[in-house]
């Protein structure tokens, strides 16, 4: 999948619309995210035609990843089959329109599959205004190989998600998280990676050790995480295609955790505590050399870089009780930026740069919420008995974190929910599953 | 409580095959001679195994909601904890401080970890060897009581002496 190709399909009639002439025309099929939609966007995705025989599952495989994407993110809503009048069986003949108008589609999107004898997958689509009976945007085609076919659905999807909400997309991602299972006292934790929907589950530890919150590295092929393999919690570091592992930080009598990435993927931000005093350091993976950007008494964790690596946000109690400071990345004065009633922790900042999702603690329940990078419009999105740990979407509009259920009988689940705090809904994981960290859009 | 058992009776089987000579009382030697004793060696009624120093002396103290200072019924076990360690000098210990799972993964691991930190500078202010006392925070990720209650929180919030093979081992 790393020869992954998408080229614009130019010889094809009808893809002659310039840029400037789609967005133009793209102004009544609009959805604007941040309007919090209410009333989801009307669509359908007929099954892709099978422009070879060997294409005929795998073209209507695709369409229903598509549907699966678009529809689980709550701003769209997939016409069924059934209420079709016509369906398309030609790539290149005119789409009826009058057709999709009379159900209400007011956006379609249309592809063709072809699979070769050598197993590669090459897929073509469109999408159209359909009350317009304009193109959105210009035709693609993107190929891979067979066994890559849902990546290939999810990047249809993204485009599609592109093209009429004006953001990136986020489903051509993957998870890597804690599988969990057994109970409470005798939980087996093991670190794991899938698509983000769910698909192409892989375990990447064993249960022999611990694990704790894994985090992807700014292009996902590395992961840092934490794990009790020695004996004593250490920060690791994974290479994803390997499944190759080394302990970054080994200092006898220490322990390390809460490892992120700098956005430039070169250095590593995390905890050390010694003595029983937790503060933050920061080291080049390459190098090993180490920075101490902290030295206060108090418990010093969480850290997280801004997007742009100038900036880091993390929680300290040195107030008293937990609360989110700012700080320059090489560490000196910090400001805070939390101050409403409880707790607050494990800050994350947004790709976007405009916000900082965090768990907090308030009158016995877990919310995961949202402010702006100064602390102001704090917002929580969700409320439980135990929610933490959240981690972004790569379009900074969705979040995911570990929702966890009470009592002896209590598990641990992903959940995803939108900044809006709309679109609440648990993420398929086999088995239980925590500490979630999304990775950035693949190549 | 299926690893601490387990601990507990390896350790118990590695006092029984070592040190079964109550002479290392008086500082004998690692590997003594036959046992004479009134009590099974390595069992809870020996005062030289770790069996007594878990059962009867007691291996963990409690803490209050949030807080890593020590209780005084902590400081009592701890007293005890002390003078155990200082008479049978081939142990060494592993102190493991845990939290209640009502808070966030990673601030659980620092304040587990003040927990263990806070025990053992109280044991060595007693009078043991540092060098004898390692710490390690598990955080929330063992608890021994499962209900979601401050019940079982309570026996959760704790940092337990773990016994285990010498230094010279």
């Amino acid at each position: 999948m790393k020869n992954f190709i998408a080229t614009l399909l130019m010889g094809l009639a009808g893809l002659t619309l310039s840029a400037a002439d789609t967005h133009a025309q793209s102004g009544p099929l609009r959805i604007e995210i941040t309007d919090g939609v209410i009333e989801p966007l009307p669509y359908a995705v007929p099954n892709f035609v099978a422009e070879t025989s060997s294409a005929s599952a795998v073209s209507k495989d695709i369409a229903r990843v598509i549907a699966a994407d678009l529809n689980g993110t709550g701003l769209f809503r997939e016409i069924p089959e059934e209420a079709f009048i016509s369906t398309i069986t030609n790539f290149s003949s005119p789409v009826q329109f009058a057709d999709w108008k009379a159900i209400n589609a007011q956006a379609l999107i249309s592809g063709a599959v072809t699979v070769d004898g050598g197993g590669n997958l090459s897929v073509k689509f469109r999408v159209y205004d359909v009350f317009s009976g304009q193109e959105l945007g210009n035709g693609l085609r993107l190929r891979g190989t067979t066994d890559g076919w849902r990546r290939i659905a999810h990047k249809v999807a993204d485009a599609v998600y592109s093209r009429i909400t004006g953001e990136s997309g986020y489903f051509d991602s993957r998870v890597v998280y804690v599988s969990e299972t057994g109970p409470k006292d005798d939980r087996k934790k093991r670190l794991a990676i899938m698509d983000y929907d769910g698909a192409n589950l892989k375990f990447l530890t064993d249960s022999s050790s611990i694990v704790l919150a894994p985090r992807f590295s700014p292009t996902g092929d590395r992961v840092l995480y934490t794990s009790y393999e020695t004996g004593f919690p250490r920060v690791f570091v994974m290479d994803v295609g390997s499944v190759t592992r080394r302990v970054l930080e080994d200092q006898p009598g220490t322990m390390s955790f809460a490892p992120r990435f700098s956005p430039d993927g070169k250095e590593v931000v995390f905890s050390i505590t010694e003595g029983g005093n937790t503060d933050i350091y920061r080291m080049n993976i390459a190098s090993g050399s180490r920075t101490r950007l902290t030295s206060a008494p108090s418990i010093e964790t969480a850290p997280s870089y801004s997007p742009d690596g100038s900036q880091i946000v993390f929680e300290s109690d040195r107030s008293g009780t937990q609360q989110l400071y700012i700080m320059a990345a090489n560490g000196g004065p910090a400001k805070r930026i939390s101050f409403g009633q409880g707790r607050y922790g494990t800050p994350v900042w947004s790709p976007r740069g405009d916000l900082i999702a965090f768990t907090k603690q308030n009158k016995g329940r877990f919310h995961i919420g949202v402010m702006r990078t100064d602390g102001s419009e704090e917002r929580l999105l969700t409320a439980s008995f135990l929610d933490e740990g959240p981690t972004w979407a790569p379009n900074g509009r969705v979040i995911m974190f570990t929702r966890e259920t009470q009592g002896a009988n209590g598990s641990a689940s992903l959940y995803s929910v939108d900044v809006s705090g709309r679109n609440l809904k648990t993420v398929r994981t086999q088995g239980g599953g925590s500490d979630p960290s999304w990775s950035p859009l693949q190549q | 409580m299926s690893r601490l058992t387990l601990v507990t009776a390896l350790m118990a089987s590695v006092a029984l095959s070592a040190c079964t000579d109550p002479g290392r009382l008086g500082g004998g030697g690692l590997f003594g001679g036959n046992s004479q004793g009134q009590f099974e060696p390595g069992s809870i009624d020996d005062p030289t195994s770790p069996a007594y120093f878990q059962q009867a002396i007691g291996d963990r103290v409690l803490f209050e909601v949030d807080q890593s200072t020590l209780t005084q019924e902590g400081r009592a076990i701890l007293v005890a904890q002390a003078g155990w360690l200082i008479t049978n000098s081939d142990y060494v210990a592993i102190i493991e401080g845990h939290a209640d799972e009502q808070g966030t993964r990673e601030y659980n691991l620092a304040l587990g970890a003040r927990r263990a930190n806070a025990v053992r500078e109280f044991l060595i202010e007693q009078g043991v060897a540092g060098v004898r006392l390692r710490t390690v925070s598990y955080g929330k990720e063992r608890p021994i009581e499962i209900c979601s209650a401050e019940s079982c929180y309570a026996q959760n919030r704790r940092a337990v002496t773990i016994i285990s093979g010498g230094l010279t081992s």
